[in-house]
């Protein structure tokens, strides 16, 4: 009886251990590939692509590629790893719109919430081409 | 005292903004007739007044004046001197301030200066000058008094946030400010005209110095902040497309189509409607960019207030002010003609086609930067970024720097694309040659690459004008425009580059070590404890050298700032003809090892040179037009006196 409390003490101690760094999280060192760069610059290049439009959830309008929140760099650690491991860079993102939604990502795809986006600019462009044709022929 | 003052004067300001609008409604009447000699006079003294309330703030902010509300919560007496005056403006209800002072400023000047247009037209400008400002004072005395003191006065002071604690808070908002506020005299002037039905040449030539006066302040705030981000934030990305960025470039861009569809309403007596409609939407977007900032609707060091009052504030007077002159330009659009005919190939038909690729660049960056807010009020959250903004824009910018080129080239009201057969083809030969030369050597990605060439034979084409010409006897104003063109082409080149060469090294070294980026060899020589009046550093003592030459030390820092606490990085750069190293030293990471992060980027700082040469253009212009104007003056004048000498 008296083994098992001691048991649960040693548990108990070890388990104050474990909850203390995960406080303390900010403080913690960045993970290995936050500010590491990959060793084979083809894999580098691909994971910097892929960095430069997943957007820092912690910052104003920036790419975890330029941010210094710890968050960003825990990305970029993901992002390198999983690109290092052989992972395609559209899988990785993929993994990433599903745990963070699209917001996530500044690369356009189109889908139900962005098809706006793209069908606008397209509208101003013939928009565009009418005013223009108009104008030209009534002048010409 | 000095803070009642203060407010005392802008009190007074708002009051004569109130006189300047009756005196300017009534006078359009023939009965009010005697009411029109006080609008000037008002327009005058409420610049004056403004500007002492802005003084007397700028004199609480030096004195530290804890007593005040605004300078309690945003400055601290540690603070050095520039940094205390320049806070001033570094929050909310002080760059408010600094606005309605530009355009109670503004509207003194048309009202001491201005006397080309009819008398009635420049009344209704005044009044509608007026009417706008009237409605950022109620915005300032109702809800954002900057002179509201504390019941006790605060021991200290709460500071103003590090990253803006650089020099480039001195100069930034105030230059971006006059060139927002600056515009609101167009949109004046386009109202007067609309009111009074004189939409002429005059009225063009007459709006034209302020337009350029607006947006050369525009373009220096612009490129002065888009370089303040980039060594500020310690990344090296120079436009981040972030909203607050895009709430600049709007009003640019609806001030470049502006002063093009005016060069024309001036000069042919063409484009009479879209020149009225462009003087509307360029302020509109600065007062959408002032929405955006200030409402605390986006969230980052620039949105100072959380405040949804605020927000709901500067909703309406934007509702009221581009609501209202929409409406007036619907009811009267169709009694201004469209003036005069052209043909496909002249100048105006290259300005109208330049016009309509710059609308509809700033309808995307509109739609860019509105869109995750619509989607976000039915919780929906998307992210727009420079993958979505750069692709799209390049599909209108590009066809625009093809005109552009051409444009200069041809003749007013009628031209044959075979009279320039020999200057477009050799253009056209350069650029074929750089495709080839960049395709060969080194493969980039598609965009960088056409932004490589376009710029090429923008930058040869520009300086085509200039062919067979006696250069002595060209207008200044016409060197302003190769300039400006010319300018473009150089920033082009610096940003395609900057997307297609720059190169990264990030690196854990100890001290003694190396690292290498590009063709430069950076040894880390030392790391030192450094302080300054409210801060604690880490500054890394850097060996740099380009290509194995003489070394250079440069010393970048991590800094500690305590009130408030913040940490931020302060990049050292070096510059050359070809590029510039960037480094940043960043945490320590292991015993004894520090993380550098480097960066060569070839060309980078051609874009702000760029920005630089198009400001310069636009000075130029300046000083052309207004020497043509005085000029035409004297001219006048003097034919005028001969008349009477003659008639004596």
């Amino acid at each position: 009886m008296m083994a098992i409390l001691r048991m649960l003490g040693i548990l108990a101690a070890l388990s104050i251990l474990f909850v203390l760094p995960s406080r303390a999280q900010d403080s913690l060192p960045p993970a290995p590939f936050a500010y590491t760069q990959l060793s084979d610059p083809e894999q580098e290049a691909k994971a910097q692509a892929l960095m430069e439009t997943l957007r820092c959830l912690k910052c104003q309008s920036q790419s975890i590629a330029d941010s210094d929140a710890p968050m960003a760099g825990d990305m970029r650690h993901q992002v390198r790893t999983r690109i290092a491991a052989g992972e395609d860079p559209e899988a990785i993102r993929a993994w990433l719109v599903d745990r963070y939604g699209d917001y996530v990502s500044y690369a356009p795809v189109v889908s139900e919430t962005t098809w706006p986006l793209f069908v606008i600019p397209l509208l101003i462009v013939l928009l565009a081409g009418i005013v223009l044709w108009r104008r030209m022929r009534a002048r010409g | 005292m000095i803070a009642e003052l203060g407010l005392a004067a802008l009190w007074l300001a708002a009051a004569l903004a109130a006189l300047q609008l009756v005196a300017g409604i009534l006078a359009q009447r023939d009965s009010g007739a005697s009411l029109a000699m006080l609008a000037r006079p008002a327009a005058i003294m409420q610049g004056l007044l403004a500007a002492f309330a802005f003084l007397m703030l700028l004199v609480v902010f030096a004195q530290t004046d804890l007593s005040v509300k605004l300078v309690a919560m945003n400055s601290h007496s540690e603070k050095p001197l520039i940094f205390k005056l320049a806070g001033a403006f570094g929050n909310h209800e002080g760059s408010m301030l600094l606005w309605i002072t530009i355009m109670a400023l503004s509207g003194a000047l048309i009202a001491a200066l201005e006397r080309r247009l009819p008398e009635k037209t420049m009344l209704a400008t005044m009044a509608a000058q007026a009417f706008v400002g009237l409605g950022f004072y109620a915005f300032l005395l109702f809800s954002s008094n900057p002179f509201e003191r504390l019941p006790q006065p605060a021991p200290e002071g709460m500071g103003l946030n590090p990253l803006l604690q650089d020099i480039g808070l001195v100069f930034h908002p105030p230059t971006l400010y006059v060139g927002y506020v600056g515009l609101s005299v167009a949109f004046s002037f386009a109202v007067g005209a609309l009111l009074t039905r004189q939409v002429t040449p005059d009225f063009a030539r007459a709006m034209r110095p302020w337009v350029l006066g607006a947006w050369i302040f525009l373009t220096l705030g612009i490129t002065a902040g888009s370089y303040w981000a980039y060594y500020e934030l310690g990344w090296g990305g120079w436009w981040f497309w972030d909203p607050v960025e895009n709430a600049s470039l709007m009003p640019w861009l609806a001030a470049t189509a502006l002063l093009h569809s005016a060069s024309v309403l001036a000069a042919r007596d063409a484009l009479r409607a879209w020149t009225i409609m462009l003087g509307v939407i360029a302020f509109s977007m600065s007062m959408v960019g002032t929405f955006l900032v200030r409402s605390g609707i986006l969230t980052s060091v620039h949105a100072f207030a959380v405040d949804p009052e605020r927000g709901t504030f500067i909703l309406v007077l934007l509702t009221i002010y581009i609501g209202g002159a929409l409406l007036l330009f619907g009811l009267r659009a169709g009694t201004v003609s469209e003036g005069e005919r052209f043909s496909v190939a002249s100048r105006e038909a290259a300005l109208v086609f330049n016009n309509v690729m710059l609308s509809a660049i700033l309808g995307v960056v509109l739609l860019g930067t509105l869109y995750p807010l619509v989607t976000e009020a039915f919780n929906v959250r998307v992210s727009v970024g420079p993958p979505y903004f750069n692709p799209v824009g390049a599909l209108f910018v590009f066809p625009m720097i093809l005109v552009m080129m051409v444009g200069p080239l041809l003749r007013w009201r009628r031209d044959t694309i075979s009279r320039l057969a020999k200057p477009l083809a050799l253009v056209a030969a350069a650029m074929a040659v750089g495709l080839l030369l960049i395709a060969v050597l080194s493969p980039v990605g598609i965009l960088p690459l056409l932004g490589l060439v376009l710029s090429l034979g923008l930058a040869i084409a520009s300086l085509m004008p200039l062919r067979g010409r006696k250069l002595r006897l060209l207008p200044i104003a016409t060197w302003g425009m190769i300039m400006a063109h010319f300018g473009i082409a150089v920033a082009l080149f610096g940003m395609a580059s900057e997307s297609a060469f720059s190169q990264e090294k990030l690196a854990a070294v100890k001290v003694g070590e190396s690292a290498s980026v590009g063709p430069w060899t950076v040894v880390l020589a030392d790391v030192v404890p450094t302080a300054g009046p409210n801060w604690t550093a880490l500054e890394g003592r850097l060996l740099v050298s380009y290509k194995g030459g003489t070394a250079k030390e440069i010393d970048p820092q991590s800094r500690n700032f305590w009130a408030p606490p913040q940490e931020t990085t302060e990049s050292a750069l070096v510059t050359r003809w070809n590029g510039q190293l960037y480094a940043v030293v960043g945490r320590e990471a292991g015993p004894g090892r520090w993380q550098l992060r480097l960066w060569w980027k070839p060309f980078v700082p051609f874009i702000w040179y760029g920005g630089v040469l198009v400001a310069l253009g636009g000075v130029l212009a300046l000083i052309g037009r207004v020497a043509a104007d005085l000029k035409r003056r004297n001219v006048k004048s003097r034919s005028a006196l001969r008349r009477t000498e003659k008639a004596a």
